[in-house]
């Protein structure tokens, strides 16, 4: 009898339990609900960017081979060479190297960058000729790296503070379910007045943006294609094409040999590491 | 006598490299250029024997590497050779580097023949000092000999501190008596002597901290050895000729370098404390470069450059560069071929006079590089060393080979 009482004690116990778990839980699911329908489309935008961040982060360091082949408006294609490797930086900006192998006039010179979530990135060039490591300002964002169609701004660390957001639309891309959100630059160096981004649901990874210059006019547009998964968890496009509207003029990426946690740290990064940089 | 040590030097080198490559071979690494590059002088020659008109001229600087225990350990050769159809003192072989590195987690040694640069301005460099200048390369001082060294860098969050002990000494290389761009006595080099015993076996030292702190790249160094810059005594030969015997002194020489970086300008200073080549003395270079980047979206830029050179010592000073302007633009235009444009003028304040340069170069398909040079003096007076290079003015085209 005892017994029973104590069961029955117990269970009503549960239950009011239970009660308060389902009651909590409907609320936080109106909540949610409530706040998903009062969310601005900047607040989605931004909440679509801070997401696709979380998703990449951790990834620690990598390198990778890159070819790059610029091509003209007749048609005509130069390759160039480089070998880059790069560091998560917790709080801050990443931290990336770019040595140049072709062509080989240009052989060894060395691109060190530490980008930041604010302010200016800290940026050197060695020059192996002179053995000289030379600071060079990052202002220049939206000139073209390499004679490529890319500008410094478009190769440098990605940071979610370095825009503002706005989404637009859900959209299918070629067959995907993506968001369409369009971003702003903060910085006035910056080229452009604003991108505008498909980033699939499933995997929070850009597949296309539209870059529109200072006269709001379509300058360029980036494609992301043959996505490989890394260790798991990071995702990137094994080809990155970028075609200018204005010149007709293109750049491809394609990167080869992907590699993530290979050891590499803060030394890698520092003015002595570029001096011996292949 | 210096070519024929050098030679011996190379060789040695070069079967000891061969021997090492054998052992790591497969990670063998070849690179470099091969290149002709003619001079032209416009003006007659001032000296007797100085040779007229132009000078054909083929270089070539191989590169060969190879690296193992991932990187970690690595050998580097990179011999020059350069011959010349008028000038027998410019044809002539260096080994600019040669040397091994062994990289741990908070340091890094080197050992061999290097080449170290010091420094942050652009029309002189006053604090670097540990290699000899390649004086019959150019008048820019920019072409240096490899130096024999042992190299510590300790790289710590309070910034790289590097220690060198440079055991040997290369002597400056001149322009023979038919060579142009050289002062009008001829530079006799088997007459050299030196303040040292020990001569060119002195050993010499150097340590320099180095470190970037936000804005800042900061640099302070010290150097104590025989100066890589000589003095000239007038010394008559047998055949009653008068020469030049270089002398090179013992000197120690602080120096601090600083750039700053604001709002794409980046600001510079260099200067030295030396002591031991007469009285002691200071002198500086200071200034600014502001580039202005992807002009109306073109992708150009254009650099402008300003710096002030100073040197306690005056006109009584071994450098021209006393009470100097220097001001130069720098254009890129960043397309396929990499064009680029340097124009640079040089005008003493005191006397007015000037030296100028224009450079620009160009890629040519993806292997060739085709450069060309104008180098010129203009209103200069006796009191400045340049004076003797009125005559001198000069066309370079250089067409290299890159592999």
């Amino acid at each position: 009898m005892n017994c029973t009482c104590k069961r029955e004690r117990r269970s009503t116990k549960a239950n009011l339990v239970w009660t308060g778990v389902v009651f909590w839980a409907v609320m936080m699911a109106v909540g949610v609900a409530f706040t998903a329908a009062g969310q601005t489309p900047e607040e989605k935008g931004l909440q679509i960017a801070i997401e696709a961040d979380a998703r990449d982060a951790g990834w620690g360091d990598m390198s990778a081979e890159l070819k790059m082949v610029l091509r003209n408006r007749n048609g005509d294609e130069r390759t160039r060479r480089m070998s880059t490797r790069a560091l998560e930086v917790a709080e801050d900006g990443d931290k990336t190297l770019v040595v140049f192998n072709e062509p080989r006039d240009v052989k060894g010179t060395a691109f060190l960058s530490f980008s930041h979530k604010e302010g200016d990135d800290d940026q050197w060039l060695y020059l192996p000729a002179l053995k000289r490591v030379k600071r060079i300002t990052s202002r220049n964002k939206s000139g073209p790296f390499m004679a490529s169609e890319f500008a410094y701004e478009d190769i440098s660390s990605q940071e979610v503070e370095k825009y503002t957001y706005r989404w637009l639309r859900d959209e299918e891309l070629d067959g995907v379910d993506c968001f369409v959100v369009e971003r702003y630059p903060v910085d006035k160096q910056s080229g452009y007045t604003r991108q505008m981004a498909w980033i699939d649901k499933a995997e929070y990874r850009p597949w296309k943006i539209d870059f529109y210059d200072r006269k709001e006019s379509l300058l360029k547009t980036l494609t992301y294609s043959d996505y490989q998964q890394y260790s798991d968890k990071f995702w990137r496009a094994s080809v990155m094409e970028m075609t200018s509207h204005q010149t007709q003029k293109g750049t491809r990426l394609e990167w080869v040999g992907y590699a993530f946690g290979v050891g590499l740290n803060e030394r890698d990064f520092d003015k002595n590491s570029l001096k011996r940089a292949r | 006598m210096f070519l024929t040590r050098t030679t011996r030097a190379l060789a040695i080198l070069t079967t000891a490299w061969v021997a090492l490559a054998v052992a790591h071979a497969g990670a063998v690494e070849i690179s470099g250029y091969v290149s002709l590059d003619p001079r032209a002088f416009p003006g007659d020659p001032l000296y007797p024997d100085q040779h007229e008109t132009a000078s054909l001229s083929v270089s070539a600087q191989p590169e060969v590497y190879v690296e193992w225990a991932r990187g970690d350990q690595s050998l580097l050769f990179v011999p020059f050779f350069r011959y010349d159809q008028q000038d027998s003192r410019r044809t002539h072989v260096d080994a600019r580097e040669a040397f091994y590195l062994l990289v741990g987690d908070t340091w890094e040694l080197r050992a061999g023949l290097q080449k170290v640069f010091w420094g942050v301005t652009e029309s002189q460099h006053l604090v670097d000092v540990i290699n000899q200048t390649d004086g019959v390369e150019d008048v820019d001082g920019e072409d240096k000999l490899g130096q024999p060294s042992v190299s510590l860098a300790l790289i710590h969050d309070w910034g790289t501190l590097d220690l060198y002990l440079l055991p040997g000494f290369r002597e400056r290389t001149f322009p023979g008596r038919e060579g142009r761009l050289r002062p009008p006595l001829y530079v006799d080099t088997d007459l050299t002597t030196y303040e040292s015993d020990a001569e060119e076996w002195h050993v010499d030292w150097a340590a320099r901290w180095s470190h970037t702190l936000g804005a800042f790249d900061l640099g302070l160094s010290h150097f104590s050895g025989t100066n890589r810059e000589p003095e000239f005594n007038p010394t008559p030969l047998a055949s009653g000729e008068v020469v030049l015997a270089p002398h090179y002194s013992l000197i120690d020489q602080t120096g601090v370098d600083v750039q700053a970086i604001t709002a794409g300008w980046l600001w510079k200073l260099e200067a030295i404390n030396r002591y031991g080549q007469g009285d002691r003395f200071a002198a500086l270079t200071g200034g600014f470069e502001y580039t202005f980047s992807n002009i109306r979206d073109t992708g150009i830029d254009v650099g402008v450059l300003g710096e002030y050179l100073w040197d306690e010592r005056g006109d009584d000073g071994t450098s021209p560069f006393e009470d100097d302007l220097f001001a130069a633009t720098r254009i890129a235009l960043n397309d396929v071929q990499d064009t680029a444009i340097l124009a640079g003028v040089m005008i003493d304040r005191d006397t007015q006079g000037a030296s100028a340069l224009v450079e620009a170069s160009r890629r040519v398909g993806d292997a060739w590089k085709l450069s060309l040079e104008t180098r010129s003096v203009f209103g200069t007076d006796e009191s400045d060393p340049l004076h003797a290079f009125r005559q001198d003015d000069t066309f370079r085209v250089d067409l290299a080979r890159y592999f």
